[in-house]
C-alpha cells in the first residue's frame, strides 16, 4: 500500500465506517437517554420552565467566579483549547469544503495563518492541562485510562493536522491521510467515552434549567 | 539500413545517410544544435533537477561525449499521448532532438517498419545490446486476459518480460506504465498492473504523467546519461522532477494562504485568480514540475488556463474522488450512509431505552409493600 492507496483508503471506506460508527452511535445515545423518559410533574410550574432551560444553557458557556478563582488554569486552558478547536474544526477551508459535501451548506472560512495560530495555541493549551492533570494528585486520581485516550485522540488530529500543513516529517499525503485516519478514531470513540459531552451537555444543561424554572428558582 | 540509425522522427531536415554518430554531441552538431542552443538546454535541464550552475559544463560534456543509448520503447494499454507528448512539444526543440538522437530502436508507433521487419529490428537490437539498453514502457499491462492487449501477436506480459530481461533500466513513461493509470481505474476491467508490479529485478524509473512533461522524459534520459540512475521517491519518481508538489510552487499559493477561493469556475474570485481548492485542485497531494516547467513551451500549466489540477502524477488520480471535489471531501461520500446510521442508532437506542424501563418496572415490581401492622409487629419484637 502506497501513500496515494492509503489516503485513499482513509478518505473512502475508512471515513464511510467512521462516519457510520459515529452517527449510529450518537442517535443510539440519545435515544438512550431520552427514553428513559422523567416522572410527569403534576405541580403548577413556578415559573417558564423553557426559559429556565434556555437560561441554563447559556449561562453555563460562563464561569462562576469561585470555581474561575480555585481553578484558574483549568478553566481558562478549558476555554482556550475549546474555542481553538472550534476555529481549527469549522473555521479552515477544506473543513468547511467536508462539511458542506456532508450537510450541504458552507460558510465562510478564515485566511489559513490564522487557523493555524489557533491550532498552535490550541496543541500548547492541550499539553498544559495535560501536564496539569498529571502533575495534580487530585485531578491524576480523578483520570482514567479513557481520560488519556480522550485527550489523545483530540491532540493527535490538531497536530497531525499541523504536520501536514507544514510538510512536516512525512510526505504531505501520507501525513494527510494519518490526520483523516486520527479524526476517523476520534469519531468512532466519540459516542463512548466523554467526548458525548459535546451534545450531552446540551440535554444536561436544560435539564438543570427546566427543573429550577419549575421550581421558580433562578440558577 | 537499420532502423536505429535513421531518425524517427520526422522533421524538416533532410535525414543524414551513411554511418551512424556514436557520440550525442557529434550528433546534435550534425543536426544543426549550435553550442549556444546546447548549454542552454543543459542549463533548462539543470534547473530542473534542482543541480548546481555550476555543474552545467559537466553535464554538457557528459552528454557530448555519451553513447547513443539503444531505446526499445513498449506500447501496451495506453492512449499515445505520452508519445505524443513528447513529439509534439513544441518543434524543433532541444529536448525534442535529444530524444531524436537516442538510438529508438523500436517504437510501433513511430518506426516506419511495420509487421515482421519491426518485430526483427526489436529482436535485433535486443540480441546486440543485451544488458544495455534502455527499455521504456508507456501503457499498462492486463494480466486477466493476454487476449486483451497483443503486439504481433505477443501479449503484453510476454513482451514486457522478455524485453526486460536485457535490458539496463526500465523507464517507465506515463501514469499507465508507473501505476496502472488509466486502465486500472475502478473497476479495473482488465486487470490491468503496473511496470513495477511484474519487474522486481531491474532498476525502474518511474515518470509519470497523463501525459508527462516532454523535458522531464528528455531530463529523465539525459540523466541517465550523464549522472547514472536518478535518485527516486518512495513511488519511483526522480525526485529531481517530482520532488516538489504543484502546491508549493503554484503562483495561485498566496491566495490559499489568505483564504481566498475560487467558488465557481466564473465568479469574481475565478476571475481575480483565486485559488482553485475548492473546485477540485489536487495540487496540495501532486508531485510534479508543470508549475515550474509548464507545458507548451513554458506558456502555461493546468491551474494557470484556470483549471485545478487533477493529480495525474499520482497513482489512481482516475479514482480519487471527482476532479471538481475539494480535496478534503471523501469519495462517495453520501447522505445515505448518514440516514442508515442514523435510523440503526434510532433502533439501538429505542431496544437499550426499553430495555433499561423493562429493568427499571421489573426492579418496581420486586417492591414489596409493608403494612402499617407489619411495620407494627417489627417494632414491638
Amino acid at each position: 500500500m502506497n501513500d496515494v492507496d492509503f489516503l485513499l483508503w482513509v478518505k473512502g471506506p475508512a471515513f464511510s465506517a467512521a462516519m457510520v460508527i459515529f452517527i449510529a452511535g450518537m442517535v443510539l445515545r440519545f435515544f438512550e437517554i431520552l427514553s428513559l423518559g422523567k416522572k410527569v410533574n403534576y405541580a403548577v410550574p413556578k415559573s417558564d420552565p423553557v426559559q429556565g432551560g434556555l437560561r441554563e444553557i447559556l449561562r453555563r458557556f460562563g464561569t462562576d467566579k469561585a470555581t474561575f478563582q480555585r481553578s484558574l488554569l483549568t478553566v481558562i486552558g478549558g476555554y482556550v483549547f475549546h474555542i481553538g478547536l472550534f476555529v481549527v474544526v469549522f473555521l479552515l477551508a477544506a473543513h468547511i469544503a467536508l462539511l458542506k459535501s456532508i450537510i450541504g451548506f458552507g460558510w465562510p472560512n478564515l485566511p489559513t495563518p490564522v487557523v493555524d495560530a489557533f491550532a498552535v495555541i490550541t496543541m500548547l493549551t492541550l499539553i498544559a492541562v495535560l501536564a496539569h492533570r498529571l502533575q495534580h494528585p487530585v485531578k491524576r486520581f480523578l483520570s482514567t485510562p479513557s481520560d488519556y485516550v480522550v485527550w489523545a485522540s483530540t491532540f493527535v488530529p490538531v497536530l497531525t493536522g499541523y504536520m501536514a500543513y507544514h510538510h512536516l516529517l512525512l510526505a504531505p499525503s501520507l501525513m494527510l491521510g494519518l490526520h483523516i485516519l486520527s479524526v476517523e478514531f476520534l469519531l468512532v470513540i466519540f459516542p463512548f467515552t466523554k467526548l458525548t459531552h459535546a451534545f450531552t451537555l446540551f440535554l444536561a444543561r436544560w435539564y438543570n434549567g427546566v427543573s429550577m424554572g419549575i421550581r421558580g428558582v433562578k440558577s | 539500413m537499420r532502423l536505429g540509425e535513421i531518425p524517427i522522427i520526422v522533421k524538416d531536415e533532410v535525414p543524414i545517410e551513411g554511418a551512424p554518430t556514436s557520440a550525442l554531441g557529434a550528433y546534435l552538431h550534425e543536426r544543426g544544435v549550435s553550442r549556444r542552443d546546447f548549454l542552454k538546454f543543459c542549463g533548462l535541464l539543470a534547473s530542473t533537477m534542482a543541480i548546481s550552475p555550476a555543474l552545467i559544463p559537466k553535464i554538457a560534456e557528459a552528454l557530448e561525449n555519451a553513447k547513443r543509448p539503444s531505446v526499445i520503447w513498449l506500447s501496451f494499454q495506453e492512449c499515445t499521448g505520452c508519445t505524443e507528448s513528447i513529439t509534439r512539444s513544441h518543434s524543433p526543440s532541444i529536448e525534442g532532438l535529444i530524444f531524436d538522437a537516442i538510438s529508438l530502436d523500436y517504437h510501433h508507433t513511430l518506426q516506419a517498419a511495420s509487421g515482421y521487419g519491426a518485430e526483427e529490428a526489436r529482436a535485433e537490437a535486443m540480441k546486440e545490446n543485451y544488458g544495455k539498453y534502455v527499455l521504456v514502457v508507456d501503457g499498462s499491462i492486463p494480466l486477466d486476459n493476454p487476449g486483451y492487449s497483443t503486439i504481433a501477436g505477443i501479449s503484453n506480459l510476454d513482451m514486457l518480460k522478455e524485453a526486460a530481461a536485457g535490458a539496463a533500466a526500465i523507464v517507465a513513461v506515463g501514469t499507465c506504465a508507473a501505476y496502472g493509470g488509466l486502465p486500472k481505474a475502478d473497476p479495473n476491467p482488465t486487470g490491468a498492473v503496473s511496470v513495477a508490479d511484474i519487474i522486481k529485478d531491474k532498476p525502474i524509473i518511474n515518470v509519470p504523467g497523463c501525459p508527462p512533461i516532454p523535458v522531464v522524459i528528455t531530463g529523465v534520459i539525459a540523466h541517465f546519461l550523464t549522472f547514472g540512475l536518478p535518485e527516486l521517491d518512495s513511488l519511483g519518481r526522480p525526485k529531481a522532477f517530482y520532488g516538489q508538489s504543484i502546491h508549493d510552487r503554484c503562483y495561485r499559493r498566496p491566495f490559499y494562504e489568505r483564504g481566498l477561493f475560487a467558488e465557481t469556475f466564473d465568479d469574481e474570485g475565478a476571475k481575480a485568480g483565486w485559488c482553485l481548492y475548492k473546485l477540485g485542485c489536487k495540487g496540495p497531494v501532486t508531485y510534479n514540475a508543470c508549475a515550474t516547467t509548464k507545458w507548451n513551451d513554458g506558456t502555461s500549466f493546468p491551474i494557470e488556463s484556470g483549471h485545478g489540477c487533477i493529480g495525474c502524477s499520482e497513482p489512481d488520480f482516475w479514482d480519487f474522488g471527482g476532479f471538481y471535489q475539494a480535496l478534503s471531501i471523501p469519495p462517495g461520500a453520501s447522505g445515505k450512509n448518514a440516514v442508515y446510521a442514523a435510523a440503526v442508532g434510532i433502533a439501538a437506542g429505542v431496544a437499550i431505552g426499553a430495555m433499561n424501563k423493562k429493568s427499571k418496572a421489573d426492579a418496581a415490581g420486586l417492591h414489596q409493600t409493608v403494612t402499617v401492622e407489619e411495620l407494627n409487629q417489627e417494632s414491638q419484637s
